[in-house]
């Protein structure tokens, strides 16, 4: 029987220069895998592979030297440590994030747990070509947000909350921005220059600010044979409802107007930016 | 120099992140629980930073003071023995 590589290629089964030999793509969600899934997948490749994996650049983990005729075996034995293949081809890839706020001090968004609802929402969604999300908990962009189809960047807004202020300096020295200036006691943001860091909140001794936890998001990022810084074309979003709309209303945008083989900033490029901001910023207001 | 009874001063403008931190923190473990500590600090990074790393140990900031010079004096209260 002739070997279907398209399919093998969806279910994450990459064709090797070696005849019959595969790299096997693995399933990982914002790069977390629990011990229980390593152990499997070390037993896997020990087993089934050459005893060793590929971490991949986008967080996910490769077993290479996999052959054709295990492709089930090694299925079955890794779903029995709860590792499910990946995806390749024209699909929603593997969700990547940082440790964000749960592990990470300068997290401003719970990245795993957003990574998590991207990956159910839309992991190996049919598209017209490769469509990557990647989030990142601040500023610091350890993630590197903007490499991604749809980027997406923690980010706190901050008002001043004169009642808890002891009026000692600190946030001022801490932005980097140069948005704080302090006069008479009074703190000001110049919301021109805020870039959402949150470096302010953070130094405060007194947390004497209210801070809105949200999203900073970009489109139209790759970073292969083109490279394109993608770009934020909506204003700081501030809750998780509006941000999955506007992920939906990116992904249909892609799904309505994309070429097979067309990146999605280049279907924004040929169908036109304006058209595209638009319905971006109709999800954003909705 | 400011409102506060100062019990102990630190100067870290003669080294580099992360020495500023540990040399601050090493300044504060000599200090009782309630006593001042003066931290001497420069401009950029330290002043960025080290306020906040000296919240996330635990203990109380009172001031920041601009020696007009490029360095600071930070008024740090100690928490805890």
């Amino acid at each position: 029987m002739a070997v279907n590589y398209a399919v093998l290629k969806k279910g994450g089964f990459m064709r090797q220069k070696q005849k019959n030999n595969f790299s096997l793509r693995l399933r990982v969600v914002g790069g977390n895998l629990t011990a229980v899934q390593l152990s499997k997948i070390a037993e896997v490749a020990d087993k089934f592979g050459e005893g060793y994996v590929h971490l991949t650049s986008r967080q996910s983990v490769e077993i290479p030297f996999i052959k054709v005729d295990d492709i089930d075996d090694v299925k079955n034995a890794l779903a029995k440590g709860d590792v499910e293949p990946g995806v390749c081809g024209p699909r929603v890839r593997t969700i990547t994030a940082c440790q964000g706020e749960a592990i990470c001090p300068s997290g401003c968004i719970d990245t795993y747990a957003l990574a998590k609802e991207l990956d159910d929402r839309y992991f190996a969604k049919e598209l017209p070509h490769k469509f990557k999300f990647g989030i990142t908990g601040c500023q610091n962009n350890c993630l590197k947000a903007e490499e991604n189809d749809v980027g997406i960047k923690g980010g706190i807004k901050v008002s001043w909350k004169e009642s808890d202020c002891i009026g000692c300096g600190v946030c001022e020295k801490a932005c980097r921005q140069g948005a704080i200036t302090i006069s008479d006691g009074k703190v000001s943001v110049d919301n021109s220059k805020c870039n959402f860091c949150g470096r302010c909140y953070k130094a405060c001794p007194t947390e004497a600010w209210d801070t809105v936890h949200g999203y900073i998001v970009s489109f139209g990022g790759l970073f292969g044979n083109q490279i394109n810084k993608g770009e934020t074309v909506i204003p700081f979003v501030e809750d998780k409802e509006t941000l999955l709309r506007i992920c939906d209303a990116a992904i249909k945008f892609f799904e309505k107007n994309a070429k097979p083989s067309e990146r999605f900033k280049f279907t924004i490029d040929r169908v036109g930016k304006e058209i595209f901001e638009k319905e971006i910023l109709e999800a954003y207001n909705e | 120099m400011s409102d506060f009874k100062i019990d102990d001063s630190v100067d870290i403008t003669d080294v580099v992140c992360p020495t500023t931190f540990v040399k601050a923190k090493v300044a504060l473990e000599e200090l009782d629980d309630g006593q001042i500590l003066s931290i001497k600090l420069n401009d950029g990074e330290p002043v960025q930073n080290v306020p906040r790393s000296i919240k996330e140990e635990g203990h109380q900031i009172l001031k920041l003071l601009d020696n007009g010079d490029g360095t600071y004096e930070l008024i740090v209260k100690k928490v805890g023995d």
